[in-house]
């Protein structure tokens, strides 16, 4: 019965708001966060649960990557004779783009959607209408710890996957392969820029951090208050967080290391 | 697990980021080597730089001795101006000439300084006089393409016929 027209505007209108609605509720919780900074157990509490718990994870994930690159690119560069630029390609691969990436990715696979699930849980148990009534305000209280702890959680596994990978090429290409030790260090050292590459992974990392862990405390705290709501938020996390992540990926890729 | 326990393996967690850190700065990247700030800056003109980035190493007898800081045209001669910043510790003599030289036959690009025989060494904010350009590969290929034409133009002109014949006797 509705007029097509009138349908795309309503689709477009309730787009818009979800967009303002999402805008407030980022503003809420950055207003929030000094308050949650005043109680830090809370926050240390969250970083163990988000940034301790996916250590594993982001080791072994860290750890294959490095040994997989390590082997292909071998296979490639060794046709040119380059086989000792096998520790920079490595290098600068997991630095820019895959460490941040896939720590993203894992992150919103193993913590947001934990973080989802909880919150959503918690307000279809009305556990959140309860701390208002109580003067007490769940942003402050159970939001704006578990996004601090994302932020600070998800640069540090980004590092250390990254590390890992590193260490895991060294394994394949030195130890397995027998490409020479000192070259594959001296390459990459050469060649890779503390504040350029390491610096700018970094800041991608933190950035993929605040998008992850505020997809996820929003799916969560918008949820219906149903067992299928808390379900659809969850994967709607993993959706949502994965193509933001690749998106600005791309974005922050243009805008770092366009220039040679 | 109580308080103190969560505390602690939060802060081994952090502990462990510093280190991965450390790591990549130190033994993955070149924060311990040559950096920015310790040196003084040269400076040398080029008819043509190649393909020369910034931060491209300058080496001596092969032996990294600074990095190319800035690299710009000079608008009334149309050379290229490249800043270099050499190490404090190194010191080349006034007639020192710098070239720009290939890695390998296609690898990156650097400054080679040939250290001269004056007996005054050159100081901060001083210009190379002596220079030579990048050797660009398609000047270099056409060179030698007019060279060879050149040549089968008049002292090779008797090779070609005795190859025609069999190619026509085929018909």
């Amino acid at each position: 019965m509705t007029n097509p027209l009138t349908l795309l505007g309503q689709r477009a209108l309730r787009v818009l708001r979800s967009f303002g609605h999402a805008a407030f509720f980022f503003v809420d919780i950055l207003r929030a966060v000094p308050e949650a900074m005043r109680r830090f157990g809370l926050v240390v509490a969250q970083i163990h649960a988000i940034g301790n718990l996916s250590l594993i994870i982001i080791l072994a994930s860290g750890m294959a990557v490095g040994f997989v690159l390590a082997l292909q690119m071998y296979y490639a560069l060794v046709t040119y004779g380059a086989a000792e630029s096998l520790g920079l390609v490595v290098n600068l691969s997991l630095v820019r783009e895959l460490g941040p990436v896939v720590t993203g990715l894992l992150f919103a696979g193993r913590a947001g959607t934990s973080l989802t699930a909880e919150i959503g849980l918690m307000k279809a148990g009305e556990q959140l209408a309860a701390m208002e009534m109580m003067a007490i305000d769940p942003k402050a209280r159970v939001l704006a710890p578990r996004f601090v702890a994302g932020i600070v959680s998800m640069p540090i596994l980004a590092i250390l996957f990254s590390a890992i990978g590193i260490l895991g090429a060294y394994v394949v290409a030195v130890l397995l392969i027998g490409v020479d030790a000192g070259n594959f260090w001296s390459i990459m050292q050469s060649r890779v820029d503390v504040w350029r590459d390491v610096g700018n992974g970094i800041v991608k990392s933190a950035v993929f951090g605040v998008i992850c862990t505020f997809v996820a405390l929003y799916q969560g705290h918008e949820t219906e208050a149903t067992p299928e709501g808390v379900a659809y938020a969850t994967t709607r996390t993993v959706v949502m967080s994965s193509l933001s992540i690749l998106a600005v990926d791309f974005i922050l890729t243009a805008l770092m290391f366009s220039t040679p | 697990m109580g308080k103190k326990g969560i505390e602690t393996l939060v802060g081994l967690f952090v502990l462990l980021g510093m280190l991965g850190l450390a790591f990549l700065a130190l033994k993955a990247a070149n924060l311990g080597s040559f950096g920015g700030g310790e040196g003084y800056t040269l400076t040398a003109r080029f008819d043509n730089i190649g393909s020369l980035k910034v931060r491209a190493p300058v080496r001596s007898a092969g032996v990294t001795v600074g990095r190319v800081t800035a690299i710009s045209l000079d608008n009334k001669s149309y050379q290229g101006v490249v800043r270099i910043e050499v190490d404090r510790n190194v010191q080349f003599p006034k007639d020192s000439s710098a070239r720009i030289l290939t890695a390998g036959l296609l690898g990156d690009q650097y400054v080679g300084l040939e250290p001269g025989a004056d007996e005054k060494n050159l100081g901060a904010g001083d210009t190379i006089k002596q220079t030579q350009s990048a050797v660009v590969l398609e000047s270099l290929i056409s060179q030698f393409l007019f060279s060879k034409a050149a040549d089968s133009g008049s002292g090779n002109a008797p090779a070609t016929p005795p190859a025609a014949p069999p190619a026509g006797a085929k018909k």
